[in-house]
């Protein structure tokens, strides 16, 4: 992690905004049956952010390979490529405050076109795709925009009710500048009708949260004759200024 | 009418799924040639200072099952008490030390393990020193967002009785649920999602 650039700007050393536990899904959720063991019962223990919550690990850019952002082709045979359509995810990585997250490791995963996750413990009869691995990464820029490109993965059938499938979608993991704003969520893609119909999906209550996870196809950023577009922002925890923060000395 | 703040909403959570180790982990989900090696998996090199440690565990569900499917990020500071990061303004961490860990549980045993250092400690906010800790972060299927816990060390007595966040627990009988113990070099950490030792999960 030694040689990470990530801005010219002074680091921040605020406290993080608080998180929206209304606004994020809840811990139990009985539609969603596996939460239903793996759900903390009792009330989580407020904590003000001290000096680990507000660090966090910093990556470099030069721990990217020239593939990392290309799902079609890193784990292709060479001259060869993933089936299915192809399509680039872009956006930025941005706080509460509306200002990009420079530098932020930004990590993805997703089924192939027939739905089909390489995972030994995937039980789906839709077929591997031999030159289609799944993954990819890339740090945003300086303004904290991101881009990589992929196949739209399919929808697939799960174990959860008798006839459960999740929408097409592609799961994000992103770092921030704090280890607080660490953040696992997915994205869906526009006009997906099992968006509204997904029990994970409707662990989140407010509609516009969900809408918030839904990319937006973008037909000024295709490329003609080759892949569509879908443009799709994340927004991480917000912090504080530190020249409003009192310093309290003893207690 | 009013202003607006202009303010922006976190994106919500979804769960990591049960092939988070595909995005984060790949080389252990055996998709191999695609990056060099999985991220986190070495904190420490020969020239990182401090105590080596090892740390095992477990994470138990309600029906006392350990989870196969889980993830485990960890970070923490160096053994002068210092982060590997730029918001760190304290100082100079050590260049030996990443502070940052990620481990899958093992899919036949449920169980993690982190080669690292024992921490040293840190300054809350209000200037008192918190003892040797590690914060914890678990993801895994079910988990619809990501939950964060600390560890302490059990054989830390003195510094966890003065530890200002330990203070501030109400009820004093679930503050065992972050010690980790001591077996040798070995500190072992079991994380209960459920049940009368639920471990205490954090806010922050």
């Amino acid at each position: 992690m030694s040689g990470a650039i990530i801005s010219n700007r002074k680091p921040e050393t605020g406290t993080f905004f608080p998180r929206d536990r209304e606004w994020h899904p809840q811990a139990y959720t009985p539609w969603y049956k596996t939460s239903v063991l793996r759900s903390p019962q009792k009330a989580l223990i407020s904590l003000e952010n001290t000096w680990s919550e507000i660090t966090g690990p910093v990556f470099g850019h030069n721990m990217l390979g020239e593939l990392d952002n290309d799902l079609i082709h890193n784990f292709a045979r060479p001259g060869e490529s993933a089936i299915g359509p192809r399509i680039f995810v872009y956006g930025r990585v941005l706080d509460e405050r509306g200002k990009g997250v420079p530098g932020a490791l930004v990590e993805f995963w997703q089924a192939n076109a027939g739905g089909r996750y390489r995972h030994k413990k995937e039980g789906y009869q839709a077929p591997l795709d031999p030159n289609f691995g799944g993954c990819g990464r890339t740090i945003t820029d300086e303004d904290g925009n991101y881009v990589f490109r992929t196949i739209q993965p399919g929808p697939y059938p799960w174990p959860n009710g008798p006839n459960d499938w999740r929408p097409a979608h592609i799961h994000f993991s992103i770092f921030g500048h704090g280890f607080a704003q660490r953040l696992i969520t997915q994205m869906y893609f526009e006009g997906d009708p099992l968006i509204p119909i997904c029990p994970i999906v409707r662990t989140i209550k407010d509609p516009a949260a969900v809408a918030s996870l839904v990319a937006a196809l973008d037909m000024n950023a295709t490329t003609t004759m080759d892949s569509r577009a879908y443009k799709f922002d994340i927004v991480l925890r917000g912090r504080r200024s530190t020249f409003f923060e009192n310093k309290r000395e003893g207690n | 009418m009013v202003q607006s703040l202009n303010r922006l909403k976190e994106s919500p959570s979804q769960t990591a799924g049960p092939y988070v180790h595909i995005g984060l982990t790949p080389n252990f989900a055996e998709i191999t040639g695609v990056y060099p090696e999985d991220l986190g998996t070495r904190m420490v090199n020969d020239k990182t200072k401090g105590e080596r440690i090892t740390i095992v565990g477990r994470v138990i569900d309600g029906a006392e099952t350990p989870l196969r499917d889980a993830l485990l990020e960890i970070w923490q500071a160096d053994a002068d008490g210092l982060y590997n990061s730029p918001s760190e303004v304290r100082g100079s961490a050590d260049p030996n030390f990443t502070g940052w860990g990620r481990c899958p549980t093992d899919m036949d045993t449920g169980e993690f393990r982190f080669e690292t250092i024992k921490p040293g400690r840190v300054p809350a906010r209000d200037g008192r020193l918190m003892a040797p800790h590690i914060t914890f972060w678990v993801v895994a299927r079910g988990i619809n967002l990501g939950l964060n816990t600390r560890m302490y060390f059990a054989d830390e007595e003195k510094a966890n009785a003065e530890d200002p966040v330990l203070a501030r627990i109400e009820h004093k009988i679930r503050i065992p649920t972050l010690f980790a113990k001591r077996e040798g070099s070995t500190y072992r950490f079991d994380i209960r999602l459920q049940g009368e030792k639920e471990t205490i999960f954090f806010d922050i």
